[in-house]
């Protein structure tokens, strides 16, 4: 039943994008420019130095391309959730309270992005590049690891964006610093982990699991040991992490929903 | 003129309401400046880059936190909204100039901006790292660039808003512009790390006049006269775009459900 309810939300979301033709394809083009751009400027910087953190430009651009990958479809998915704020000001949450749907469903399907396909496009274009352009050992486990990491990828963005977000609940100011977590871990994970400095590591790497992302996946599939000194397990349990993190999310988003309080206006 | 300075003044005191928001940008602002440091600074660990030795990267860096919010990088959407809904009927029959009434609005938002969002980073930036000052005799120059700076930007994201007289939807336009701007302007990596015949080429659109210009000027990086004199062009093709796309558009104005 209330799967139904569902596609039907989304089918009308996504309806209502495509009138405005032009526009919608021109967003489109600028989710994959965005995408596109950010592979340029790894292009630029390898035009310079021949390693970046001890890593060739096609094993950068690999570790791009999981994780640009994985953000777009998060971005996709998830991206909605940074109007909770407006819900929140504007006391509109109070609607979504009170319809028999979970709060988080309704929120992640107040307008799924279809234009943002131009991002995963763009990520999946570059990740087809990366992979052929780079020395991988064949085998079952990698074949599955090239098709999972983006996916658990994906899920692990997801429920970062979910709990940044659900600081909203208590300081409505708080989209700023949501972005801080969400886009700095887009942007984190999209060089390898050994550029950044210890402490930028920590949180971005571990405190939020953003090295699982694209880092570890990219080092299992090149066969590379870590130079930071991980085992090399560490690259396969990526989705076990994604899993985790949902779960994780879940929760804090559960708390953080009890916290609400109306505007009262 | 008076009107103007008013306007100005008003877009400084709305833009200084909102405190916590302010904290809160602060703090995204450094955590983004780290990430970009970071990157950078592996990149140049090799050997300076194009002149850029770690001293020259933090400056860039940290006056570029600064500046991104005090030139709005990113496409604003106020006067397309308006356009949407029709509100800029009443904007048209108000006794102003409509472009230079935003202009002054926006002159007054950045001099805010200038306080709250400039000035911290860069006092981070002087902190925490290496940092390189200019002569006393730049700042001058630098303030002048700056100004440029935000004059162009404000003409180009008025063209981009102006865009929805014929469109009604601009997302596809104003997403377009941002995703092509940071690029292009020198906020991802600086102008000169580019080779040398994408440098030209960039250099001969107006998207560095708005960001690596200033830059270049406060690391005193080429001749400030010719990148000044740029700036100028930049700002009056920009303005005078505007203007003639006003003109026009205004012959098409539909009052929607008026």
């Amino acid at each position: 039943m209330a799967e139904s309810v569902y596609v039907r939300i989304i089918g009308a979301r996504l309806r209502g994008q495509m009138s405005y033709r032009t526009s919608f394809a021109l967003q489109c083009l600028a989710q994959a420019v965005t995408q596109l751009g950010e592979l340029l400027v790894i292009l630029v910087l390898f035009n310079r130095v021949s390693a970046l953190g001890g890593f060739s430009v096609n094993e950068v651009v690999l570790m791009y391309a999981i994780a640009g990958t994985a953000f777009g479809i998060a971005d996709m998915v998830a991206g909605q959730l940074d109007q909770l704020p407006t819900y929140i000001r504007t006391g509109t949450f109070d609607v979504v309270l009170l319809r028999p749907l979970g709060t988080l469903a309704q929120m992640m399907t107040s307008d799924v992005q279809l234009r943002k396909i131009g991002r995963v496009g763009a990520g999946l274009a570059t990740l087809v590049y990366a992979v052929n352009h780079n020395d991988i050992g064949w085998s079952p486990f990698t074949v599955l690891l090239v098709v999972a990491a983006p996916i658990g990828g994906a899920v692990i963005f997801g429920s970062i964006w979910i709990m940044a977000n659900a600081i909203c609940f208590w300081l409505v100011d708080g989209q700023e610093l949501a972005n801080t977590v969400t886009y700095g871990s887009s942007a984190f994970t999209s060089y390898p982990a050994t550029v950044y400095g210890p402490w930028l590591r920590r949180f971005f790497a571990f405190v939020i699991p953003g090295a699982f992302v694209a880092y570890y996946p990219s080092l299992a599939l090149l066969g590379r040991p870590d130079p930071l000194g991980g085992p090399a397990l560490l690259g396969w349990i990526s989705p076990l992490v994604a899993v985790v993190a949902a779960g994780v999310a879940g929760l804090v988003w559960r708390s953080a929903v009890r916290h609400y309080r109306g505007t009262g206006s | 003129m008076r009107a103007y300075t008013r306007l100005a003044l008003a877009g400084f005191r709305r833009y200084s309401t909102y405190r916590q928001a302010m904290v809160a940008g602060m703090a995204t602002n450094i955590a983004f400046g780290l990430l970009r440091m970071a990157v950078l600074v592996a990149a140049i660990g090799q050997g300076p880059i194009a002149g850029y030795d770690v001293a020259a990267t933090a400056t860039y860096v940290w006056l570029g936190q600064g500046l991104m919010a005090f030139v709005l990088l990113y496409s604003d959407k106020q006067l397309s909204d308006r356009i949407r809904s029709g509100d800029v009927v009443i904007d048209l029959y108000r006794p102003w100039h409509l472009q230079l009434a935003l202009l002054a609005e926006d002159v007054g938002r950045a001099g805010y901006a200038a306080v709250v969002r400039l000035v911290p980073p860069v006092a981070f930036g002087a902190v925490f790292f290496p940092f390189r000052w200019p002569s006393a005799g730049t700042l001058p120059l630098f303030a002048v660039s700056a100004v440029l700076a935000l004059v162009i930007s404000f003409g180009m994201r008025f063209l981009v808003n102006a865009t929805t007289f014929w469109l009604l939807d601009n997302r596809g336009v104003h997403g377009l512009y941002m995703s092509c701007t940071w690029v292009l302007c020198g906020l991802a990596v600086p102008i000169a790390f580019f080779p040398d015949w994408a440098r030209d080429i960039l250099w001969s659109t107006p998207f560095p006049a708005i960001f690596q210009a200033p830059i270049d000027v406060f690391l005193e990086q080429g001749a400030p006269g010719t990148i000044l004199v740029n700036q100028a062009f930049w700002a009056v093709v920009v303005l005078v775009a505007g203007h003639l796309v006003l003109n026009r558009a205004v012959r098409k104005v539909v009052v929607q459900g008026g």
